[in-house]
Order: C-alpha cells, then structure tokens, then sequence
C-alpha cells in the first residue's frame, strides 16, 4: 500500500522551503503549543507601502502534513499582499499539496491559522485594526470551522457535529452530536479548547457530547 | 521486498519464524481435520492429539497443568474473557469492583472501560514516573466488593514489568482474584503459576515470532468464570469456535524456540542502544524503568520533535519504528502511557519505541542510532522549540 501522503506533500516534508527565521521580522505568529503537539510559527518581512510580504519563513514542531502546510503556505504567501493572503484557506494549500488524507487535516489548519495570525500581528503593530473582537457565538461558529472532523477531513460546522453554541460571561460552551465513546471525542475537545481558550474574554471552554 | 529493512517494531508484530511454519503445515494439508470427541475418525483425533500437545506444551512453559491453558484469537479475547468472565460469574455473587492501573494495553483498559459502562466500579491504581505499580495504593483499594486485580506483566509501551509476585501476594491475602496480561513479557521474562501467585495469564504468539490470530488465557483450577462468546464446548467450554490447530501447534514451537540466550543476544543490542542515543543525542530521555523492563524494548523521547515526522524519515531510511504521538496513533490521542506516568504531551509526541527480536543484528543498532542522530537534528532545526 502507499504511503497515505501525495507525492508533493512528502517532497515538502522531505524539502520544506522557506524554514527558518527572521530576526528581524515585522512580525510573526506561533500557532499550537508543545502541549497540544503541533506548532507552527510564522515570520514576515512586509513592504510598509505596498503590504506585499517580500520575505516569509516557518518553524514546525509537528507531523508530515502539518511540515509540508507550512511549506506550501509560505510559497503561496510569498509576493502577495496582506489582503490576498489574509485569503489563502487550507483549502488551497490543501489542494496545492494534492490533497491531504482527511485524518491529517486538522494539522494543516494550523499552518494557515499560523500564517493569518502573523499577519494580524502585522496589523496590529502597524495600527491596521480596530478593536479586540469580543468572542460571540457567531465568533466560535467562525473558529469552530478550524476544528476538524478527523472521520471526513471536513470542519465540525460544515459535518453538522455543532449542536449548540452558547457565550456567557466568558464561558464558552459548545455541545457536540457525537458519541463521547467516539474514538475522536477526546481529540476534537482538545482541539475546540485549543483554539478557544486563549482569548482575551474567554475563562473556560466547556465541550459536550451527546450522541 | 524489504530484505534490507531494520524492523524494530516486534512488540506489534513479528516476522514469522520458518521453523514454526513447517511445524504448522501438516495441520493445513495433511491432519487438517478439527479435534474430534474420543470417539470419533482418526484423522480427528490426530488432530486432537495435536492440539493437546500443543495445550501441553505452552502450559508447560507456564508451569501449569494442560487443563488450566486455553486458546483464543489473541491477547484481545484472552483479556477480555478473563475480565469480563470473572464479571460474569462473581457480579451478582461477590461485588462489581475491579482493580486495575491507566497503563494497561487496550484489550484490558477498554475491557474495563466497558464494564464501567454496565455499572461496574474501576479504580486506576497508581503508577510511579517509571511506572510501576503503587502497591500500598492497590492494597488500599481493595474492598470487599473487588472481584478481579488485573495489572499487566510488563508495558507494551515503556516496556516496564511489575512486580507481579508482590501484586499477587496482596491478592491472595485479601482472597481477591488477579489477572495478568503478560502478551509482551511471555516467555521471555519468565512466568512460572507455580511460584507467583496469579489466577489469570493472557499471552499470544504474535510478539514471538509465531503465528497472528492465536492467544491463550491461563485459568488456575478453580477460578470463578464464565465463557463470553456462546457456541459450542471447545476449550473445556469456555471458549467456543472450531480449534485452530494449526496456529495452537505454531503457537507452542514459536515459544518453545525463545531462548535465554536469544533473549540476552536482544538485551544486548537493546542496551547498546540506548547507551548510544542517551549519550550522544543531547535533550533525549528513557521512558519506563532503567532496570525493571523488558530485555528487548528501549523507549526515549526526543525533545523539539514530532513521533510522526521522526517515523517517516526512518522508515524512508529503512528503518521501522514506533511512536507515542498522537499524530501517529489510530484516534489521534497522545500515548495513554507517557502521560500516565506524569508525562506530558510533549514527551508523548516525541516518544519513540524501539523493540528488538529474532532477526535483528548486532550491526543493525549503530546504523539506526546513526539515521536518528540525523533526522532528530534535521527536524530540531526546522522546529521552532529548544533554538534558546
């Protein structure tokens, strides 16, 4: 049989491009922690007239796919101003790779979460945004499309695993519709309290099953 | 197709031994008749001559008696019938707790697991950072409502043994059952049911170069259970299905064709590796015990690095090896073990397990210790952790 990987994903993971840092970047981002097993960090260099990134590069503390992500995000991102990479979705980098066994997408996801929070730093150093967004539930239903269902590959919105959303004084409960026995339920909990837990208004995570 | 391979994964699988397949043919094309009642043909009973010999055999390797050794499908349905057949025949009668440690393999924990589901008690007795069992805890924990200890041999992972004599002493002095999954440490840690004090063994021919597909379950005389799957009387009724014979025959050479020596040949090649990469690979650490392991199994975290990614460079190298990441595992969870023991999930994810066996050479250990010096210092420097 072989191997789960298309041809360029393991060419990137073999190659990565674009690993290192910059010293002296405009800004950078890590995303995921040593905790939660997968890290990406970001690093760019922006031309301060134009927002082109003229310079990017990435560190990973993480599996094949999630090496190669950050591999292909960096050649997508590479040239293109802010605005249009602030587009780039792990559709495309999923699809750039040749496709992503459905299991390893979660992995990828934080490459590109990688790559938009750098440029939110950018725009942060640079007075380029407004205020903090508050966490609503339309706020969690937005990143809640950033935690994988591993069974398909899909996000858990788009699979119709959400249940309910509810935000209340800074506790964030989210119910699933799956079994708690499920073989993934304990990694989808981690990975919804992964992705919510650090914001600036939000105390605890709360992740329920029922199915 | 992978003569040149350096396999280093045997506590999941082993190569086949040549021996233990022509001892195994004739039961395919010649006796391949099932083990027939007294009376029957004589092609079956050649057949049941063959399975009790084999039945014979591996209880021999245990000290047992041939009738205290049934066979199974594997240490899955071994633990699982000694679990939940104890479950079955003292639920009502004594009490619905079971004792067991959060370290165990899957056949046992899951096993557990399902029996809390039904209204069962468990308690996950303690286990030091090497993970051993706390035996003042276990002692605690036994009520008068435990039925059933089951605390395994040795780690599948960190490849730790327990002091399985001390564990069944204190059962026996609180009149409590124990049950233990010996898959990766029998036959070459030795087991004798004579001089340890233990109810129930699960073991299996696939860590030793037999057979997949065949286990067995040690039953001592007397010990209160009751079969789970129903059929027909096979295996003194416990355990229905048509006999696998072929396999029970292969099953008792392959453990017959352990040796002391063979065992201290893997230790060997097993501590120089260990010696290698904990020296000469900085920010590494053995997971498990230093002395109370199993001979052929070294387990060590490498730090700033993924299991996974560490896999796919050695296996594009030629080497085979196992990792406690998540990435790697089938439900996407870090190795139960590791954090187990107080690890975290770092440790877990750049965890790695080396087990040793038969057709592993001696020149085989610094060729991976070299592959791994190089790919842990190749993904260290695409990692953005341990660069302060």
């Amino acid at each position: 049989m072989p191997l789960p990987y298309s041809e360029i994903v393991m060419e990137h993971f073999r190659n990565p491009r674009n690993v290192g840092r910059i010293e002296d970047a405009d800004a950078k981002a890590i995303e995921g922690s040593p905790a939660c097993g997968d890290m990406v960090a970001v690093y760019l260099k922006v031309d301060p007239q134009t927002h082109v990134i003229t310079d990017i590069k990435f560190e990973s503390y993480g599996c094949a796919s999630n090496i190669a992500t950050g591999s292909i995000i960096t050649e997508l991102a590479k040239g293109k101003t802010l605005e249009e990479a602030k587009q780039i979705t792990w559709d495309e980098a999923s699809k750039a790779l040749g496709g992503l066994p459905p299991v390893k997408v979660h992995c990828s996801v934080l490459a590109v979460d990688g790559l938009r929070a750098a440029i939110q730093n950018y725009e942060e150093r640079h007075g380029l945004v407004k205020e903090r967004e508050p966490t609503t539930v339309e706020f969690v239903r937005k990143r809640l499309k950033h935690v994988m269902n591993p069974v398909v590959g899909l996000d858990i919105v788009r699979t119709k695993l959400v249940k309910e959303i509810e935000v209340q004084d800074g506790v964030v409960r989210v119910v699933l519709d799956l079994s708690p026995d499920h073989m993934f339920a304990p990694a989808m909990r981690e990975d919804i309290e992964e992705k919510l837990g650090h914001r600036w208004d939000v105390r605890q995570v709360i992740v329920e099953f029922t199915g | 197709m992978y003569e040149n391979l350096v396999y280093l994964d045997n506590a999941a699988a082993t190569r086949l031994d040549e021996r233990v397949l022509e001892a195994m043919k004739p039961y395919f094309f010649d006796v391949y008749a099932v083990a027939t009642s007294q009376f029957g043909y004589s092609i079956g009973l050649d057949a049941r001559e063959a399975l009790d010999n084999a039945r014979a055999r591996i209880a021999a390797a245990l000290g047992a008696n041939s009738d205290e050794f049934i066979f199974t499908s594997g240490d899955t349905e071994s633990s699982n019938l000694a679990i939940k057949g104890v479950a079955l025949a003292l639920g009502e009668k004594k009490g619905r707790h079971i004792i067991t440690s959060p370290i165990e393999d899957f056949p046992v924990l899951h096993t557990v697991r399902a029996l809390e589901r039904q209204g069962f008690q468990a308690t996950y007795v303690r286990v030091d950072e090497t993970g051993r069992v706390d035996l003042d805890h276990l002692r605690e924990s036994i009520t008068p409502e435990t039925i059933l200890v089951t605390i395994q041999t040795a780690n599948q992972e960190i490849g730790t043994l327990q002091d399985i004599r001390a564990v069944g002493e204190i059962c026996r002095e609180k009149g409590v059952l124990f049950h233990t999954d010996a898959t990766h440490a029998f036959p070459r840690v030795p087991l004798d049911v004579r001089e340890i004090p233990v109810d129930l063994v699960t073991v299996s021919a696939h860590t030793i170069h037999g057979p997949r597909g065949i286990g067995g379950l040690y039953i001592r005389k007397g010990t209160p259970i009751r079969k789970i799957l129903d059929g027909g009387f096979q295996e003194f009724d416990l355990r229905p299905g048509v006999e696998n014979i072929p396999s029970a025959v292969g099953f008792a050479t392959a453990v017959e064709l352990v040796t002391p020596d063979e065992t201290a040949r893997l230790q060997k090649m097993r501590d120089r590796l260990l010696e290698r990469l904990l020296n000469e690979i900085p920010h590494t650490r053995l997971n498990g015990h230093p002395v109370y392991r199993l001979p052929h199994n070294a387990n060590v975290s490498f730090r700033f690095v993924e299991g996974e990614s560490l896999l796919l460079h050695l296996d594009m190298r030629g080497f085979a090896v196992s990792t406690g990441s998540a990435c790697f595992s089938r439900s996407l969870e870090a190795s139960h073990v590791i954090l187990g023991i107080g690890g975290d999930h770092e440790r877990a994810h750049g965890s790695v397990r080396f087990t040793f066996g038969r057709y592993n050479r001696e020149e085989d250990v610094d060729r991976v210790v070299e592959a791994i010096a190089e790919v842990v210092r190749e993904l260290r420097r695409i990692s953005p952790l341990g660069k302060e």
